[in-house]
């Protein structure tokens, strides 16, 4: 009957040995040792709510990127057609979005409606309709293919964007995912400032260079009328003592440059100010472009717009060669280290929006720990207290085991490299009341064994039979239940569920596999119908 | 030799007291429905609500009051203030309702603005910063709903498999379940309905299928769940996430209950067949009470450990679950036993002896098919 035993033992003690393996890497002090080389690199991770940090969800608006995208095809229509001799009048994007373009003269439809086929394969023709003068009116859209396509690609380019921002700020351990719904979940462990981190991570970063016009008068920018092809932007300027204040400005609509040119941007300080500034790097082709802009523009003024706001606009004294630009606009140091960051990484491909952000300082994630595992140690302490006494020997060994899924489940959480949250603590709390719960039924089903006039030998046999089959089904449910929420949860209740089905998983193995070895040793030591303490 | 909590050999009559129970349960079920109301539905915390939560913590000794008079100037709506732990704790949480594209630096200077105006030079700091926009708690508010439904209907088909081996019949109605949610889907139904419809559908499936004990199960649960959330609504608790993880999880625990007692009635059922129905579950109730009692007082025991060495965060987590072991214990005992005896028709409650006994005693004739 207790021929397996030897095997048994041995089988619980290679678990235990392979279990402290696991372990001994999140023991403080143990990464940096030699030990620490051997060992697995895995660890538990503590969460957020533990760690301290941020936690944001991000919207990006893929149907801007789609209305932008749109209106660079109405550019390249018009550029190209005027290649082959078509005029077309300037395209416009309509809302869904579409693209209303009219070509002048009905006899060039089929030259027209070719060089569409050929190269802007990705639009279609929704109607057209001929007006007067000869001119038809087309309106495009977009193939389903090619803007499911497009949403994919801007996505993907927001992630990117996103990561090598963070990675330039310097954040350690950052956890960046696309998340379904255009959402896209950035975790900054160790960080506490969510506005500067939304400031970084948020900005658009958008940098277009623009000629101001100066001619308009006042009165006009205020009543909001200017020429066509001008706009009116805010003027961002910032006083002496830091406070900044905004002004109306009229510039040229169309660009004469934007930032995708920049290869370096860096902060620096002005020498005669004390005042910081962004210096910028381009490409050759900007350099190209730029010593073009300045050259055709001397003594106007230049201005430099991020994301719609002109934060300088200084005069062109003369034509600027070598690729190199300046944003002086009187930032703090962070604020221009951060825009130069932003300005490296490259804009993102459609503005985001911060859908939800948590944020939980170190104090509170500290706090968080102590009061967790308080919690968790008087827990332990009342049931092993309570087991001792309720059961004796018996109590005895349903302690060990229960210690031993204590590790066993920290154990399979470092092996799987899991993260351990606040409510995972709680998962684990919970998990203590389940592992003792099995021998609870064990012990319960032996007494009533021994009751029925069963030999305590039998008893312990019958009992541990008959027990297990319903503590398989109990935790089958509870193996159910903690599956849906770690498939529904978000980050801390999926620590929640990861903890509680280790904990049950583990807890099966203790309850049933190793008290059993525990009570056989101590009755085989024993004659048959001498008495146990149960 | 060794204690008891429970006298062995309990024999309280728990079917004969099961309409008592069952109009316990019902007017537990209703004061919560009727307080749900009088609150228009569940108080949601800003993970289903969306808003925006500043946990504040004050170097000097500071009246809640003080907090309270300094806020109310500002415009901020729907603005809560609440103490959190000890009087000298001096921490507070604030809570607001305000929704889309709000950045946390313009709640927080609205807050830090007030706090100056009121107490010049007062030293605090935020521990915690949470804003959540209303399409992310929609989403958050769906899928918890759409948990508590997969749960449900799992443990449905689960239970009829294991306890009544119908897995074909559990298939049936996890087939039928589909195609009816499916259905409702196609009808653009709003998920609250979604998930209702697909509950009533499982009911009315497992009632149809006879298959009791899943559904005695699933009445349990349900119980447990109205119960908890109605109790809730009473104290005047919010529901954030952590909730709907403790109401999955006190499902979880509720059911262990139940299937330990179903189990023995299983087992009860198999060894003396003849015994009339009501007599084997009272018996398996009665034998497995001490188990079910020790077990849910050890629960309990730790939870409350999580709910007074825990911390804050944890705290409403930890008062859901012992609220909810205290009914799932109950239920267990009291709602998914019993009630099996009154989904049996009265004339199954003796099962006719089997007939193959005697057909071979009259020697080797087998007996008439019909």
């Amino acid at each position: 009957m207790y021929r397996n035993l030897r095997w048994r033992l041995l089988l619980t003690l290679a678990v235990i040995l392979v279990a402290l393996v696991f372990l001994l890497p999140s023991a403080p002090g143990i990464k940096s040792t030699t030990l620490g080389k051997i060992l697995p690199d895995s660890a538990i991770n503590l969460g957020l709510d533990l760690k301290g940090g941020i936690h944001l969800t991000l919207g990006v608006d893929v149907d801007k990127a789609i209305e932008n995208n749109m209106g660079t095809f109405g550019q390249d229509i018009k550029a190209s057609a005027r290649e082959e001799n078509i005029p077309v009048l300037k395209p416009n994007v309509l809302p869904g979005p579409r693209l209303e373009a009219v070509l002048v003269g009905a006899d060039k439809q089929d030259a027209f409606e070719k060089l569409l086929a050929k190269s802007f394969s990705s639009l279609k023709i929704d109607s057209k309709e001929t007006q007067a003068e000869g001119r038809v009116r087309y309106v495009l859209s977009m193939t389903p293919d090619y803007k499911k396509y497009l949403s994919k690609l801007t996505l993907d380019q927001a992630v990117k964007t996103i990561r090598n921002r963070i990675d330039q700020f310097g954040v350690s351990e950052p956890d960046i995912r696309r998340q379904e719904g255009n959402r896209i979940q950035v975790q900054l462990p160790g960080l506490t400032d969510p506005d500067r981190a939304i400031a970084i991570i948020g900005k658009t970063a958008h940098l277009e260079f623009k000629i101001v016009d100066d001619s308009v008068d006042p009165a006009s920018i205020k009543a909001g009328i200017v020429g066509p092809g001008r706009e009116i932007t805010t003027m961002v300027t910032r006083g002496a003592k830091g406070a900044t204040s905004e002004t109306p400005i009229v510039l040229m609509k169309e660009a004469v440059m934007t930032g995708e040119y920049i290869t370096d941007a860096r902060a620096t300080i002005e020498s005669n100010n004390n005042q910081f500034s962004v210096s910028m790097n381009f490409n050759a082709r900007g350099a190209k472009v730029f010593e073009r802009v300045t050259e055709e523009n001397i003594k106007k003024r230049l201005a430099i717009v991020l994301d719609g706001k002109c934060y300088s606009a200084p005069v062109i004294q003369d034509k600027i060669p070598g690729g190199r630009a300046q944003i002086t606009g009187s930032f703090t140091q962070d604020e221009a280290r951060d825009l130069a960051i932003v300005l490296r990484a490259g804009a993102l491909p459609a503005p985001v929006s911060v859908l939800e952000q948590r944020t939980v300082g170190p104090t509170l994630g500290q706090e968080s720990i102590d009061s967790g595992m308080m919690a968790t140690l008087i827990a332990a302490a009342a049931i092993i207290v309570f087991m001792a006494v309720y059961y004796g020997v018996a109590g005895l060994f349903a302690n060990i085991v229960l210690i031993l899924n204590i590790v066993l489940t920290m154990a399979g959480l470092a092996a799987f490299g899991a993260t351990l949250t606040l409510p995972g603590i709680a998962g684990i709390i919970l998990t203590i009341a389940m592992a003792v719960d099995a021998n609870v039924l064990i012990y319960e089903r032996i007494r009533e064994e021994l009751r029925l006039g069963l030999k305590p030998a039998d008893a312990v046999h019958k009992g541990y039979d008959l027990a297990t089959l319903a503590i398989v089904d109990s935790n089958t449910t509870n193996v159910l239940v903690a599956i849906i929420l770690y498939q529904f949860g978000t980050g801390p209740i999926r620590g929640f569920a990861v903890t509680m089905v280790l904990g049950i998983l583990m807890s099966m193995f203790t309850a049933i596999f190793v008290s059993r070895i525990m009570f056989d040793l101590y009755i085989s030591k024993r004659p048959a119908d001498a008495a146990v303490s149960i | 030799m060794s204690f008891h909590l429970i006298k062995p050999n309990t024999k309280i009559d728990f079917i004969g007291l099961r309409y008592y129970a069952f109009a316990i349960s019902a007017l537990m079920i209703i004061i919560g429905g009727i307080s749900l109301v009088m609150k228009g539905g569940p108080r949601y915390g800003i993970d289903f609500a969306g808003g925006v939560i500043l946990q504040t913590k004050f170097e000097a000794d500071t009246k809640i009051e003080t907090l309270k008079q300094a806020l109310e100037g500002t415009d901020l709506p729907g603005l809560v203030v609440q103490q959190l732990g000890k009087e000298k704790d001096n921490e507070f949480l604030i809570r607001s309702s305000v929704g889309d594209n709000i950045t946390s630096a313009a709640v927080q200077k609205t807050v830090s603005d007030a706090i100056e105006k009121s107490t010049p030079g007062a030293k605090y700091s935020y521990k915690r910063i949470e804003i959540v926009g209303p399409k992310v708690g929609e989403d958050l508010r769906g899928k918890a709903l759409e948990a508590l439904y997969y749960a449900i209907l799992l443990i449905a088909i689960y239970i009829s498999g294991r306890f009544e081996h119908r897995w074909m019949a559990a298939g049936i109605m996890a087939a039928g379940l589909f195609a009816g949610i499916t259905a409702l889907q196609y009808l653009n139904a709003p998920q609250v309905w979604l998930v209702l419809g697909a509950l009533i559908l499982t009911l009315i499936l497992c009632f149809m299928l006879k298959l009791n004990y899943a559904l005695g199960a699933i009445i349990a649960l349900i119980h447990d769940v109205l119960t908890t959330v109605g109790i809730f609504s009473i104290l005047n608790k919010e529901f954030d996430l952590t909730i709907i993880a403790a109401l999955l999880t006190l499902i979880g625990y509720s059911l262990n209950d139940t299937i330990i007692v179903y189990d023995r009635i299983r087992e009860t059922r198999r060894r003396d067949p003849d015994h009339h129905l009501p007599t084997i579950i009272n018996r398996s109730v009665n034998q497995t009470l001490s188990r079910t009692v020790l077990t849910s007082g050890l629960a309990f025991l730790s939870v409350l450990s999580l709910y007074l060495f825990g911390g804050q965060v944890i705290h409403d987590f930890a008062l859901a679950m012992l609220i909810g072991i205290i009914v799932g214990t109950y239920s267990s005992i009291y709602v998914a036993a019993p009630i099996i005896v009154s989904l049996t028709p009265e004339s199954d409650h003796t099962p006719p002896p089997p007939p193959v006994k005697a057909a071979k005693s009259r020697g080797g004739v087998k007996p008439l098919e019909v």
